[in-house]
Formats: structure tokens, sequence, C-alpha cells
């Protein structure tokens, strides 16, 4: 099979699954749980074989689709890998089974409804990632907002309606700013070139003054920065991960927040090239601010999630910082770190949800001694907190440990020509890992540690299922900590692009 | 004044007066009667032109703003009926439901 | 054989860590003993292998490449072994030493219930040492120096259900983590200048003919903060006292023998930067002095027995930095040599101590344990002579080449430094032996029932405490310096002050005799003498036993800002008020816009018909107007 097809089915499967399960007449519960996990783990080894098969020394994209769909409009309908989305297709695959899986226990009314949401939504998000037209760009980018808006509404906690709501019209204010630039910069770039075209190959070939480029970027930097998100627009992510089910919230943090990092690495920044270099040092310092100021918080929370929440701030702090180094190390370290954060963020949230289901409880304080109750949930736990203070042979350290080289590498020299304000952000960057360790240790003392506490006692240590999603996640985490170098010789050539295309110019009559 | 013109003032009256009166007043079938006023101050119109056309497209509109007059009136007053049989009182400001 | 036999070694205990960790529960404390010792020991025998390849060979090192972890643009970074003279020393003392203290646990934690979970941290951490010392690059090694930092946390914590051992273990981790970021930032700076990350290279490019275009005292001190937090050293020191809530071998082990010296082995395995950073070196030199001349003070009054123990390793860690400080980098090695073998020696003393009164630390409670323990007080006695400096055992050597250096080495040496250096070894003289005397050589004041139960330790720990004793004893003998001089040439030394070596050797001699003295005299009957001390010197003994209150000071000025500002400023100011504030009071904005604008929806329906002739009129009008 020709593998753009099984690109295709990769990105549809879901559909079909959701149709199938929203047509279906009423089933019991169990099939449609065995429906769900069968189609993802299909899914999923689509996914790794596509991965198998890319090859990362042929630049540009491979496995292409593109066809015609709004003809009149230069609406292609274009989908297709590269260096740039291939890892996060494929995180995305690998995390549908275990959302799937995690659930099953947890969701107990409309089962139905709650994975044709889940389907839906890894439609939009792979959608996302493999678009490479803008109008198909924008339209999985708003779909993605509805699952999202009912897997919170509906299967969340009790401040539900105020969370779902907060995130739905927060992110929709964004995407409106952001719809009027895709608007603006298409007919620019129809003017100039007397046809109309979404292609992201065209768009990036476009020239915009310095000017013009700097409110475009504002405007789809709004609409990323808010789903990194970035300090200060951040709020709703503690309520939404609070109020969200447990499958939700690793949607949420797997995946959903990349999806604004990808933004920026895909289009924002190389789009507009000239203006990002104008704003490189505030987006340093917001960078940075995220880092220091997600963990300052995430140390003086009480509920487990809003720790894990923050701390997933923090990290995606460590991306941004990376993606505007402009250094090859750093922009692979920023790529690394979406994917590490995925899946410790993932397994992390995985791992709430466990013993929230036991003790119906998120409070740290409810909580003590847990090394004793739940021995081998302990080692998980604790291999995942490592992995989020960046030990080691774990992914978390490869990422940060890439980023932080690369903002070196890129502030050092300019700390020499007089500007030191790259080498103040890298040296608060590289603090920033004290902090880390600090909340995550904090939280595995109190959960882990100490005198022997728990609501509803007795229960059961993990069943095989629950231990069987665990061991996924920590084999990809160390997979990824240990030989990275797969992925990285996957991801070079398109971060090399990345990167010449934002130190270029596309300034009409200026050199590139 | 000609005839014409007399007639067209006849309409005009007629209308303005039944379009003060859906504006002033309250009871419910008065301000259908209005109504009904008002539309036939406009057929007047309508036929005063006519007569004095070759076409007959103005007795056709006539006879279209008549039936549809008819109508109209056919179901405003069961409307009215069934509303009353709520409120118990024709006036319209005692329906404001959709107020805000 | 040479392509894996230092992948080998590292693998050995990582093995072990695995085997026991999964299957050691269920298969029983036969095999994790034999496991968890055995593949240390199979580890030291190829370490020998190595050694007898090294020197048969006339390669200065030998280099295994594992495997490449990431290339990114034209850098390799690539898992690496190397093993010259200075990894064979290291090496060796790892091993070596290692797999006695797991020899003696397998005695000492016996009635554990979590028998293999220990042997399994155990060798976990003996993996991340031996990468440490083996990685051929700076990222290996830091790979190893994060991980026996896991190690340390892990079996620092190790009885977890005591919230004061579970947090002793998050202190050592985020102290050490402090001093790491700096590790982490002379790490970058030596990449971007230099472009390789291997030890060898580092030290090459340093000591060639063009100076590298970045400041090696900027790199130095760098890498000196990653140093003090892993070895304890002013001001990241506080963590090491605290740590002693682990298990007794843990002590021995980690904070004694091995883990705490990689800040030293760090810094002697860099000696060609160091060469040419005198400031950096300075900054040691002056670093570890105050933190052995502090430390020291701080033992003297200490009551809790591995408490002291604790304070001597901090404090001889300072001598070890102060030989770097003035370049006799192969002297320090030599210090951590033998140091390795008398401390372990007393830590695992302490434990066989503490094994023996059923869990008393306190030496007040101590007492006439001379004739009740014999093997115990003997290896104990030979190691205390043996860190008081005491001719002919093996810390009299490597003191004393401390000790000279720092009066006479051209690379920073002065008689001050050597003062403060000598007046620091009589108290090191004092508080051990005083240690000695209190456990073991006064009359009893152990309670009754303690006293009933003493018995000298299982023959698996008195053995490993008389081959660590017999080698403080003539450890000595073997001439570290020496051996490591092709790597490590000792430094040039004031010819002028040349002829005061001899008397200089025989004042440390007696300085160390002084010391035993001293505490001789004072605790020769008991605490009688020191209480009426204690009380003179009041205001002085509260300084001490407070440990100079630093612990104190770092939670007032770092950690109470830290969670007030992170509570009062980000989340209450900054994240409720502000941004949500905001957010809210713009929702509130469109809530009541809305309802101000909604009230034209009166309901009436007169007023529609009115607003609806109004606007017909209106545009009639308009459109009259300009039409």
């Amino acid at each position: 099979m020709a593998e753009s097809t099984v690109l295709n089915l990769v990105l549809w499967l879901p559909v079909l699954g959701m149709v199938a399960l929203l047509l279906a007449p009423r089933g019991s519960d169990r099939a449609v749980r065995s429906l769900a996990l069968g189609v993802m783990l299909l899914q999923f080894v689509l996914a790794a074989w596509l991965y198998r098969r890319f090859d990362g020394s042929v630049a540009g994209l491979q496995f292409e689709t593109r066809v015609p769909w709004i003809g009149d409009w230069g609406v292609y309908y274009h989908i297709g890998l590269d260096g740039l989305n291939v890892l996060l297709v494929s995180l995305t695959a690998f995390l549908g089974p275990l959302v799937v899986a995690g659930a099953f226990s947890a969701v107990q009314k409309s089962v139905k409804l709650f994975y044709a949401m889940v389907f839906f939504i890894q439609f939009a998000m792979l959608g996302t990632f493999l678009a490479q037209d803008l109008f198909l760009f924008y339209v999985f980018w708003e779909a993605m907002l509805i699952p999202m808006f009912l897997i919170i509404g509906i299967w969340g906690g009790e401040r539900r309606i105020y969370a779902t709501l907060k995130f739905v019209l927060y992110t929709a204010f964004g995407s409106i700013l952001m719809l009027a630039a895709v608007i603006y910069l298409v007919y620019s770039l129809s003017q100039a070139t007397g046809s109309l075209s979404f292609g992201f190959r065209d768009l990036y070939a476009h020239s915009l003054p310095v000017g013009v480029q700097t409110w475009l970027l504002a405007a789809f930097a709004l609409s990323f920065a808010i789903k990194v998100p970035m300090v200060p627009l951040h709020t709703w992510l503690p309520d939404a991960h609070v109020e969200a089910p447990t499958a939700g919230s690793v949607i949420l943090a797997g995946v959903l927040l990349k999806m604004g990092t990808y933004g920026f690495m895909k289009l924002g920044f190389p789009l507009f090239p000239d203006a990002t270099r104008v704003l490189t040092p505030a987006l340093m310092v917001l960078s940075v601010v995220s880092i220091i100021y997600g963990a300052c918080l995430a140390l003086v929370q009480t509920d487990i999630k809003k720790i894990i929440a923050y701390s997933s701030i923090s990290h995606l702090g460590y991306v941004m910082l990376g993606l505007v180094s402009l250094d090859l190390l750093g922009i692979q370290g920023a790529i690394i770190q979406m994917v590490s954060h995925g899946l410790v963020a993932g397994g992390l949230f995985t791992m709430v949800g466990m013993i929230y289901e036991r003790c119906h409880t998120r409070e740290l304080a409810d909580y003590g001694g847990l090394a004793r109750l739940l021995p081998v949930y302990s080692v998980f736990f604790m291999i995942l907190t490592l992995a989020s203070i960046g030990l080691p042979t774990t992914s978390g350290f490869t990422g940060e440990f890439m980023v932080l080289l690369g903002a070196f590498n890129a502030a050092w020299p300019e700390f020499q020509a007089g500007n030191a304000l790259p080498l103040t952000v890298a040296v608060s960057a590289v603090a920033g890992v004290v902090l880390g360790a600090l909340y995550m240790l904090w939280l595995a003392q109190r959960l882990l540690f100490g005198e022997v506490k728990a609501p509803h006692q007795p229960f059961t240590d993990l069943v095989a299922r629950e231990k069987a999603i665990l061991l996924a996640f920590v084999v990809a985490i160390f997979a990824l900590g240990l030989f990275p170098q797969g992925p990285l010789a996957k991801t070079e050539l398109a971060a090399r692009e990345y990167q010449d295309r934002v130190l270029g110019s596309r300034i009409e009559g200026v050199a590139p | 004044m000609d005839r014409t013109q007399l007639l067209l003032t006849l309409s005009i009256a007629l209308f303005a007066i039944g379009l003060l009166g859906v504006m002033i007043r309250r009871n419910a079938l008065v301000m259908l009667m209005c109504m009904e006023l008002m539309l036939n101050g406009v057929i007047l119109s309508l036929v005063t032109f006519a007569s004095q056309s070759a076409t007959v497209s103005g007795a056709v509109l006539v006879f279209l703003v008549f039936v549809v007059a008819a109508a109209e009136i056919a179901i405003a007053i069961p409307i009215v009926l069934l509303l009353s049989r709520r409120r118990h009182t024709l006036d319209v400001s005692a329906y404001s439901e959709l107020k805000g | 054989m040479t392509m894996n036999l230092l992948t080998l070694i590292v693998l050995l205990p990582l093995a072990g860590f695995v085997l026991n960790g999964l299957l050691g529960p269920r298969l029983g404390k036969g095999f994790v003993s034999v496991v968890g010792c055995g593949l240390p020991v199979l580890a030291f025998l190829a370490t020998v292998r190595g050694f007898m390849q090294l020197n048969g060979g006339d390669a200065s090192a030998l280099v295994e490449t594992a495997y490449t972890w990431a290339v990114v643009g034209d850098f390799s970074f690539d898992i690496e072994f190397y093993f010259d003279r200075l990894s064979a020393v290291m090496t060796l003392i790892v091993t070596g030493v290692g797999s006695l203290i797991h020899v003696y646990s397998t005695g000492y934690m016996k009635d554990d219930a979590s028998y293999a979970r220990y042997f399994a941290y155990l060798n976990l951490f003996l993996f991340f040492m031996l990468l440490l010392v083996l990685g051929r690059s700076l990222l290996v090694c830091f790979v190893g120096w994060e991980g026996v930092g896991l190690a340390s946390y892990l079996l620092i914590g190790f009885w977890f259900e005591d919230p004061a051992k579970a947090a002793a273990g998050k202190k050592a981790f985020i102290t050490n983590r402090v001093g790491d970021a700096g590790f982490l930032l002379g790490m970058f700076l030596i990449y971007h200048a230099l472009g390789t990350l291997d030890f060898d290279g580092v030290n090459a490019a340093f000591l060639g003919p063009v100076a590298p275009a970045v400041s090696a005292s900027l790199v130095g001190i760098l890498l000196f903060i990653g140093a003090t937090g892993k070895s304890a050293q002013i001001p990241l020191h506080v963590w090491l006292p605290d740590a002693m809530a682990g298990p007794t071998p843990v002590s021995a082990l980690i904070h004694a023998a091995t883990m705490v010296t990689a800040g030293v082995y760090l810094v002697a395995r860099l000696n060609g930067l160091y060469q040419h950073a005198p400031e950096a070196s300075e900054v040691i030199a002056v670093i570890g002095l105050l933190t052995a001349f502090f430390a020291a003070t701080i033992a003297v009054v200490q009551t809790d027995i591995k408490k002291v123990l604790a304070y001597s390793t901090i404090s001889q860690l300072g001598f070890m930095f102060l030989a770097l400080g003035v370049g006799a980098y192969g002297v320090a090695v030599f210090h951590v040599y033998t140091h390795a073998f008398f401390k372990a020696c007393l830590f695992l003393g302490a434990g066989s101590v503490i094994h023996a009164l059923s869990g008393e630390q306190d030496i007040r409670r101590m007492g006439g344990l001379a004739r009740r323990i014999p093997v115990t007080f003997v290896t104990f006695a030979i190691a205390t002579a043996a860190i008081a400096g005491l001719p002919p055992l093996a810390g009299f050597f490597s003191k004393d080449e401390i000790l000279w250096f720092a009066f006479a080495s051209e690379h920073g040496g002065s008689p001050l430094l050597w003062a403060v250096a000598s007046f620091t070894a009589l108290l090191t003289a004092f508080y051990m032996f005083r240690l000695l005397w209190l456990t073991f050589l006064t009359p009893s004041r152990m309670d009754e029932k303690t006293e009933h139960h003493v018995h000298e330790s299982p023959w698996s720990m008195t053995s490993v405490l008389v081959v660590l004793a017999v080698l403080s004893a003539v450890g000595g003998f073997v001439h570290v310096p020496h051996f490591l001089e092709p790597l490590m040439p000792l430094p040039a030394t004031d010819h002028a002050l040349e002829h005061l070596e001899k008397p200089l050797i025989v004042f440390a001699v007696v300085t160390g005799l002084l010391g035993l003295a001293g505490a001789a005299f004072v605790y020769r009957g008991g605490l009688a003498r020191a209480e009426r001390l204690q009380r003179r010197f009041a205001g002085a003994h509260r300084l001490l036993s407070g440990k100079y209150y630093v612990d104190e000071l770092y939670e007032a000025v770092l950690g109470r800002p830290l969670r007030w500002i992170s509570e009062r400023v980000f989340l209450n100011l900054g994240d409720r008020f502000m941004i949500d504030g905001s957010l809210h009071g713009l929702v509130g904005l469109a809530q009541r816009t809305a309802g101000r604008l909604s009230r034209v929806e009166t309901g009436n329906l007169q007023f529609y018909v009115l607003l609806a002739v109004v606007g017909v009129i209106g545009s009639l009008a308009w459109m009259w107007r300009h039409g």
C-alpha cells in the first residue's frame, strides 16, 4: 500500500471509528471499549509503520496527498509528513490507545459518546499536524475545540462548566484574530502572485514589509501563545486540567499543548522571520518567565493536578526557549522536549487518574506514604517524577539538555558582542532546573513517603491493564532518553530548514 | 383637487389612521382591525393606479393583497383568541415574555 | 577483550540492579546477596584486569565507544569510556571498597524487610558511579553525576516511612541540583569554546600552545560549584550531615568513600584546565580550607556517632580541595584513596557499634565497649589513628603531603594556608580520639538493657572491618601521587623552603599526638570534664552545636521568601488577581454591556412597532436627503 494512502488512513481512521460508534445500535459498554481500543491500536501500528518508513535524509514533505478541495478559493486538501510533524504525529498515535485504555474504568456514563469524542479530537489533532494548507490547518485547529468542550463539560469535575467555557472562549478569541491574519495574509499573497493560494509552500515564499509582518505575527502568536500556554495567557490551563476527566487531561497535556508550539514552529516564526527576529528578546523573556513562574506556582499548589498543570507551563517554556534560540541544538532539543513532555505529563496525569479512581480526592493533603500501600504504583510514579525533573537517561534530560545548551550556544556570542539579555535568559533557565526538582520531589515526598494515609482504603495496587499503560510510557521515556539519535536523525533536515527560514529575510528587496 | 388626488389622499389617510391605531391602541383585536385599515388604504391606492393604467397587473395585485389579508386575518384572530385564553385579556402589553 | 571490558565493568552493577529489583523480592535474600555482592566483585576483578592491561600496554589509556547518543549538526555526542591511571585508581576504589561494603551490608541489613530493594539501589549507585569515573566526556560524567545523586536520594530516604528521613533525601537532591546548575553552565562554556566535551580533549586544549578563547577560571569556578554540591563543600555542604539518616553502609559507601569524592575527581581529571586557572584554584583552596576548618569545629561538639563522622568527612574533603587548589592534584587523589579506607572503616565500625547497641547512636550513652566488641574496637582505633595522621598509617602519608604542598607549592601555597590546615589537623585528631574514647574506652554509660545485649557483629561485618583496617594501615605505602605523575605532575615547590620539609612532617606528627593527648585528657574519665568546659564556653558550644545556623539561614533567606513570593506575589497577586481578575473583569464587562443593551427589548409590541416606524421614516428621510 502506498505510504500516502496509509497516512490518509491514519488521519481518517478515527472518523470512521466515530461514525461506527455513533451509528451502531445500543451495544454493551464492553463492546464499545474494545472497538475504541482496537481502532486506536490499528492507528498506532500504521503510524509506527510510517515512522519507520520516514526517511530523514530527504528534504521536504513525504507521503503527500494534494487534491483540490475548494477550487475557487485555491484551497487544497494537502497533507504530508515532514521532520517537524513526524514525531508529533507518532506521539499522538502512541497516546491514542493509552488514553482509551486508561479511561476504561474511569468513564461510566455515555461511554459511546465519550469515545466518539476522543476519536474526533484525535482526528482534529492529527489534521492540524498534517495539514499543509492554511485553510485546512485552520479548520482542524478550530475543530479541536468542540470535542474538548464536550469532554470537559460532560465528564468533568465540579466546576467543569466554568473550566470548559474558559478554555473554549479563550482559545476561540485567539483563533478569531488569527483568522483575520490568515485572511489578510492570503489576500496579500493573491495580490502579489495574482492567484489565490493557501498552501504553506507559497506562503513561505511570500515577502512582506516588517511592520505588516509584526502585526500578522502578533495575531498568530496570540493564538499559539494561548495554546502553548505562555505566561500570561496561561490561566485557562490549571482550571481545564483540574476539571477535565483523566483522559481529557492526558490528551490536553500530551498533544493539545503541542499544537501551540507546533504552530509557532511551522507557521508563526517561518512565515514572519523578520518580525520574529525583532520580537526575539521579548519571546526569550516570556519563555524563561514561563519556566520560572510555572515552577514557582507549582510549588504552592494543593491539588495534585494543578501541580502537574503548572509544571507543564514550565516545561513548555523550555520548548519555546529552544525555538527562539535559533540554534540547531536548541531547535532539535525543543522538538524532543515536545515529545518528552507529552509522554511525561501524559503519564503523570494517567497516574493521578489511577489514584483518583481509588481515593476520589486530588488534594495532596489527603495522601501520604503511598509507597507502602501501592509499591508498584510508586515505582512508576518515581520514574515519571525523575523524567519530569530531567534526570539523565530519561527523555526529559535529552530535551532540557539540548535546549539549554542551544540557548547558551546562541547567547554566548551575543554576550561577547555586548548583548547580555540572551545570556541572562539562558542562565535563568538553567536555574529553572533546580526549581523543577524542588516542586516535583516535594510532590513525590508528600504523596509517596512519610506517614501512611489515604481515603477509601483498602484498595488494590495496579492491575495488569494499568501496568501495561504505564510500562508503555516508561519504555518510551527511556527509549527517547537513551537513544535519541533515531528521532533526531528524522527531524534534523526540517529543523535546519526552520532555522534557515527564520534566520533569512523575506522583506521585498532584501537578500535572504 | 381631481379625482386621483382625492382617492390617494383618502388612501394615505386610511393608512395613517391605521398605523396610528396600531401604535396607540392596546387592544389586540383593535390592532388587527387597524392593520386591516392599513391594508385597505394600500389596496385603494392600488385600485386608483390600476384604473389609470392599461395593464391588468394592478387588479391582480389587489386580489393578491385581498387574499393575503384574508388569510392573515384567518390566522391572526385564532392566535389572539388562544392568547387571550391564557391571560384573559386582550391587552398586548400583558404579553412581554420576550423581554430582555 | 579490551573493546568491551570497560562497558562490562559499567554494566555488571546495572544488571544487579535489574535482577535484584525485579526478581529479588520473589527469589529471597540468598539470591539477592549472591547477585548483589557477586556482580560488584566481578566488576572489581574486571577492573584489575583492565589495570593490568593498562600497565602492560604502551597506550596511556584504554578507550571504548559504547554508542552514539546524538548527532546534532557537526557535533557527535558519543558515549565513550576512558581508562587511564586516574580512572584506574578511582575505579579500583569504587569497585573494591564498594564490594566490601556490599558484603558488609549482607550482615547489617540482614533483618530488614526491604533487603532486595536495598541491594538494587546499591547496585544502581555503583553503576552510576562507574559511569562517572569511566566516562570520557563531561556528558557521560554528568549522567553518572546526576545518577549517583538519584541513588543517594533513594538510599538516604530508604526508610521512607519516617518523614524526616525522606526529607533528608530530598534536601540532598535539591542541594546537589544547585551545584549541577553550575556544572551545566561550565559544560556549556567548554562545549562552545572548545567544541569538545572529552576530558582528554579539554586538557589538551588548555595545555596546548594556543590558549582557548574562554576564561579557564570562569569554567573552573562553574565546574567547582558543581563539585561543592556533590562533595559537600561550603556553601552546599548542608545535605551531608542530614544524609546520615540512611543505613550506615550507605553512609560509608556513598557519603564517605565514593560519591562525595566525585567533585575531587572532576577537578583532578581536568587538571590541565585548572593549571591555567589561578583564580579558580585560589577559590578552591580557600573554600576547601574553610570547609575543613569549620566542619572540624562542628565535629568537636557532635554527640551522634555518625554525625561526627559526617562532619569529619566534610572536613577531609576540604583537605582534598585544598590540595587541588594548590596544584597538588595527585596528592588529592592520594587522600581520596586513603580516606576511602579509613573513613569506610570508621563508618562501618560505627555501624557495628550501632548494631551491637541495638540502634543507639548517641555517644553520650556509650562507653566501655573496648572489651565487649574487641574486633570493632581495634579496627576503629586503627582507622582513627590513620585519620589523625599518625605514622606509619595511611592517613599520615596523604595528609602530610597535603600540608607540605599547602605550605610550599608555587601554585598558591602559603604559610597561612598551612597554619590553618595544621590547626584543623589538630582538631581532627582531637575529635576523632574523643569519639574513640567516649565510645569505647570510657566507663560505660549505657542503659542496662542495651548493655546486656551488646554483642560483636557477625563475621560478614567484622571481616570487612579487618580488611579495611589493614588497608588503612598499609595502604599509604603505595605512593599514588608518583603513580599518577605522568598525568598530573606535582606542583613545583619553593626551593627556599625545601629544607623545612622534614621539620614539617615532625610537626604534623606532633600535632596528631597532641590531639590524642588532648582528647584523652578531657574525656578520660567520661563526660564530666567535657561538661564543665561546655558550661564555661556555653555560647561557643551553642554556635557549634547549631552548626553555625547555616540551615536556618538558608531557610530564612531562600526557602521562606521563595514560598512567600510564589504564593503571595505570583499566585494571589499575579495569577488570581491580575490575570484571572482581568479576564473575569472582561467577562463582567461583556455581561453588563449586554444587559444594558438588551433593555431595548421591552417585550412591548407597540414599542417595537414604534421603533420600526421610526426606522422606516428615518431611512426614507435619509434616502430623500442623499438620493
